[in-house]
């Protein structure tokens, strides 16, 4: 396998520019002639298929979910990047690119990086002319706000909800596409394998949860949208059919997994209650500009919140990082909360939570004022918890949110299949070892609305595609092995629940491969997750018919393979000997705590390539090099 | 604490329903209702009965994907959340509680308390959007919006579609849904030139599906978990009646 990036010589500035040159176009009559399957409705999904059913092509679309508008990206708050510099605080695309390059702790590719900052303006004014209904300021313009570790004020937003807009606003493209019959809509469908023929990515397996019959559709190119793999870790900010399974299935036809390792854990989460909890709840980071963050001087100290004396308490954020106080990146912030409670310093019954404080913003800004700014995030507290955080500390903790890795994809975003691509979440491409916050919903719609529409036309206009149907004996062969595997699932007879074994590898994933990684953790979890997998197979039971609507069946394929995936990712955390981003190698940290990189040995991208079941992936390495952002120890301090 | 439930089960479309019982032992307060659920599923799969079939995904009240009518009424008993949303904490040991499907002619049943509610889809590709393709766009502060009305148009575009109020309408009216869209449009400059084309598209569409009419009961208000208020569908008549007076349509 060999890894070739595409990426474009010359100066950064002018690179997509040029690329998108050079990129041959398809005649505008010719386009009506080429399929595009898209999997995934979330906000690169639903923007490629609309986008790309505007240009001309037919286009197919399909997700898990009853409707398309349901996609995790509706869960997204906080807000959505650009750099249009309209606070006049200094921004600019290279800001953002500087920005976004550093926040990824240098393994990110640089000109992936500046595309991205690029394209985030016009990101904006899209949304906006769908009716996208962004915060404004009283003059009619809009609003920015700080996030997620910026110094600047970049991010957009529509109040708590920014994800839900920017994808009711994608939605609403897709859809206007298919009242106008250029797509064809699949909801309720589960893509389960993808149909390579001749080395060339040309159509899907899915299953239709509802009837439970496996459909063939074949095409002339595949993206997958699939989102992140959070669920790995069983309780992650992500939601329930969150899952693996399409990139999982794409990397054992020969797509190239990168950096798997690079998993985000966000540190203001709503802490775990008990073993019956399905999900944990993020609570917005734009909560960090104005609550502050602290624990307990003392050990131990079982006081309520408001019997601590202001200086028995540490602030530990503001004390470490006086530059960037409670507002530095996640990755830092996360591991700064576990050194409290593993110190024995964490709040609440289970002393695995901090506090955030409101106490000092009340009183600076007014109850009213944090109402406004909040109040949809205090209910959303209060409901899951019972606790008040207008009267009382919020209790957080960090939680797994995002996963940087992904199908590996050059600077068109095609896999290393032909004909496959993969976007946003699903893709490992621009946010390197850490993702910033307001960053993951940018680059998804640059993805889906201002990257793929060209890319995909340099491939199909170069790509030589003899015709294929559903007849050809690869479909009968990919459907063949999906039957083959339901068939086990339904067989194994065994007497546990998909979801208990779900939590037993969530439990080990957590423990060794999570926040802290050490080697003699990352193999035990490698000798103990083959164990699960043991298990699994000959334990667990899936009751009911393949042939009908079965949710049992549909979680057990999903944690089959988080089993096989798990094993993986903890063997990237193994084998990459340094600290960088969200990967945290206890091994490797400076004096003080923090993440220590090795720029000599791991400025590179790891891509694994499957070599068949049983036997040992191949590690392949995509030097990074960094031309325009010096390359240097992360400093928040 | 142990609760009874009572709950629809239905193996699909064609076949006929009813309610059975089932014994939870072991909820605990902060368990959401739906984690009750879970945990009784899981204990029947290993015992290798069928689990009962229900739709939830992001389990934090915003991907409208959950949908039960608990005790009669659509997200159960707490304002302004979603079925996900309910915690144990609302109940006390030995309370039985009935859980049942969104029922409306034009929610066909799916299996036990699961529905389809493509119908929602449908009426939104019937003209719930903008015709502005990728790139089309002018720059974002060309076009000036007055604080409020953007955040009137915010409080409609808040619907996460999940039919709760069609399922709380003695009518099963879809009017409080299609008003919150054709609202946020309606209050928003870009939502002008296809202003009237798309009001009546979209009622088009709502009566084709087979919803029924709105006699202002009410109930929908009362059920939405976003709190989407009825004002809306007044102004969705004002929309409509302007439409078929202006439009050449
Ligand atoms: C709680 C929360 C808050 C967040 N807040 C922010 C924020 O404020 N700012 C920000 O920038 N980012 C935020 N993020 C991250 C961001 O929301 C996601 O990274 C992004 O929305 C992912 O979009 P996507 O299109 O790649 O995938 P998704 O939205 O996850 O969509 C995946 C799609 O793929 C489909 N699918 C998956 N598997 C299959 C399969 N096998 N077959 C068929 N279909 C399949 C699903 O049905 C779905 O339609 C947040 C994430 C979470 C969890
Ligand atoms: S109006 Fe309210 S009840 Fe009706 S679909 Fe929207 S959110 Fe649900
Ligand atoms: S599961 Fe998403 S709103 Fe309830």
């Amino acid at each position: 396998m060999k890894l070739e990036s595409k990426i474009p010589t010359g100066p950064i500035e002018k690179s997509w520019d040029k690329h998108r040159f050079d990129l041959k176009l398809v005649n505008p009559a010719n386009k009506r002639k080429f399929k595009i399957l898209v999997v995934g409705t979330g906000l690169a999904g639903s923007s490629a298929a609309a986008s790309c059913a505007e240009l001309g092509y037919q286009v197919e679309s399909f997700c898990i979910q009853d409707s398309p508008r349901r996609a995790h990206s509706i869960a997204a708050q906080g807000g959505i990047n650009a750099a249009k510099n309209y606070p006049n605080d200094g921004d600019s695309v290279w800001r953002l690119f500087y920005d976004t390059v550093k926040g990824g702790d240098f393994r990110a590719r640089e000109a992936n990086v500046y595309r991205l900052a690029q394209v985030s303006n016009a990101i904006i004014d899209q949304c906006v002319a769908q009716g996208v209904p962004f915060a404004r300021e009283y003059g009619g313009t809009l609003s920015n706000r700080s996030f997620g570790g910026a110094q600047v004020s970049r991010t957009f937003y529509a109040r708590g909800q920014t994800g839900q807009q920017l994808l009711l606003g994608a939605y609403s493209a897709l859809m206007r596409q298919v009242g106008a019959g250029a797509v064809k809509l699949h909801t309720r469908r589960e893509m389960l394998d993808l149909v390579v023929i001749d080395g060339v990515a040309r159509g899907i397996i899915t299953r239709d949860l509802v009837t439970g019959a496996l459909e063939k559709h074949a095409g002339d190119a595949v993206l997958l949208c699939t989102g992140g793999y959070s669920n790995v870790f069983y309780l992650s900010t992500n939601a329930n059919a969150c899952n693996v399974t399409a990139t999982w299935r794409a990397y054992k036809r020969g797509a190239a997994f990168a950096n798997p390792c690079y998993t985000q854990i966000h540190p203001t989460c709503v802490p775990v209650s008990g073993e019956h909890q399905s999900k944990l709840t993020l609570m917005s980071e734009s909560l960090r500009n104005d609550g502050r963050v602290w624990v307990p001087k003392k050990k131990n100290d079982a006081r309520k919140a408001a019997d601590i004396p202001e200086d028995e308490r540490d602030y530990y954020l503001e004390r470490k990082y006086p530059a960037f106080g409670n507002l530095v990146p996640r990755d830092i912030a996360s591991r700064a909360a576990k050194q409290m409670t593993d110190d024995g310093r964490g709040v609440g019954k289970t002393g695995l939570s901090v506090y955030l404080d409101f106490k000092d913003a009340i009183a600076r800004i007014g109850l009213d004022k944090v109402k406004e700014k909040y109040g949809n995030l205090f209910d959303m507290y209060h409901h899951i918890t019972d606790e008040n955080p207008y009267e009382q500390p919020m209790r957080i903790y960090p939680a797994v949110h995002y996963t940087m890795g992904g199908l590996w994809v050059d600077y068109n975003l095609m896999t290393t299949i032909p004909g496959l691509f993969c976007l946003g979440e699903a893709n490992f491409s621009d946010h390197g070892a850490n993702r910033l916050g307001a960053s993951a919903l940018m680059q998804g719609l640059a993805d889906g609305y201002f990257v793929l529409p060209y890319t995909i036309g340099g491939y199909l206009t170069g790509a030589k595609l003899p015709k294929a149907t559903t007849e050809h004996k690869a479909f009968a062969a990919a459907e063949g092995d999906v039957v083959k595997r339901t068939q086990a699932l339904l067989g194994a007879g065994g007497k546990k629940a998909p979801a208990a074994f779900h939590r037993d590898l969530g439990r080990i994933m957590w423990n060794n491969v999570g926040m802290g990684r050490n080697a003699k953790g990352l193999q035990e979890a490698l000798s103990k997750i083959p164990e699960v997998r043991a298990e699994f197979w000959k334990n667990v039971s899936v009751v009911g018919e393949a042939a009908d609507f079965n949710q049992t069946l549909e979680r057990a394929g999903r944690v089959a393979d988080f089993l096989e995936f798990g094993e993986l990712l903890a063997q990237d955390a193994l084998t990459r000997e340094e600290s960088c981003g969200g990967h945290f190698r206890e091994e490797h940290q400076t004096p003080d705590g923090e993440a220590k990189r090795d720029d000599t040995n791991f400025a590179h991208v790891a891509a694994w390539e499957y070599k068949g079941a049983g036997a040992a992936p191949e590690r392949h390495v995509e030097p990074l090099t960094f031309d325009n952002v010096h390359i240097a120890q992360r400093n928040y301090a | 604490m142990n609760i009874t439930l009572k709950v629809w089960r239905q193996k699909n479309a064609a076949e006929r329903g009813a309610l059975v019982d089932y014994h939870v032992a072991g909820v605990v307060p902060e368990m959401s209702f739906l984690e009750m659920l879970d945990t009784l599923n899981e204990q029947l799969v290993a015992k290798g009965e069928d689990p009962i079939a229900f739709d939830s995904d992001c389990r934090e009240g915003i991907c409208g994907m959950c949908d039960l009518m608990i005790d009669g009424q659509a997200h159960g008993p707490d304002k302004g959340a979603t079925t996900c949303q309910l915690h144990m904490r609302r109940y006390k040991d030995g309370d039985v509680v009935t859980v049942e499907p969104f029922r409306a002619k034009s929610f066909p049943i799916v299996k036990d308390l699961c529905v389809d509610r493509s119908a929602f889809d449908r009426i939104q590709a019937a003209g719930g959007f903008v015709s502005v393709n990728t790139g089309n766009a002018v720059d974002g502060n060309a076009i000036l919006i007055p604080h409020d009305k953007a955040e009137k148009a915010m409080d409609a575009a808040a619907c996460i579609g999940c039919g709760a109020c069609v399922a709380a309408c003695p009518n099963a009216s879809a009017m409080l849904f299609v008003a919150a869209k054709v609202s946020q449009y309606a209050l928003l400059p870009q939502g002008q030139p296809e202003r009237e084309q798309r009001v009546l598209a979209m009622r088009d569409a709502m009566d084709k599906e087979g919803f029924g009419h709105c006699t202002n009961e009410y109930e929908c208000e009362a059920a939405c978990p976003k709190e989407i208020k009825v004002g809306n569908i007044a102004r969705l008549n004002r929309e409509y009646l302007r439409a078929t007076l202006v439009s050449d349509y």
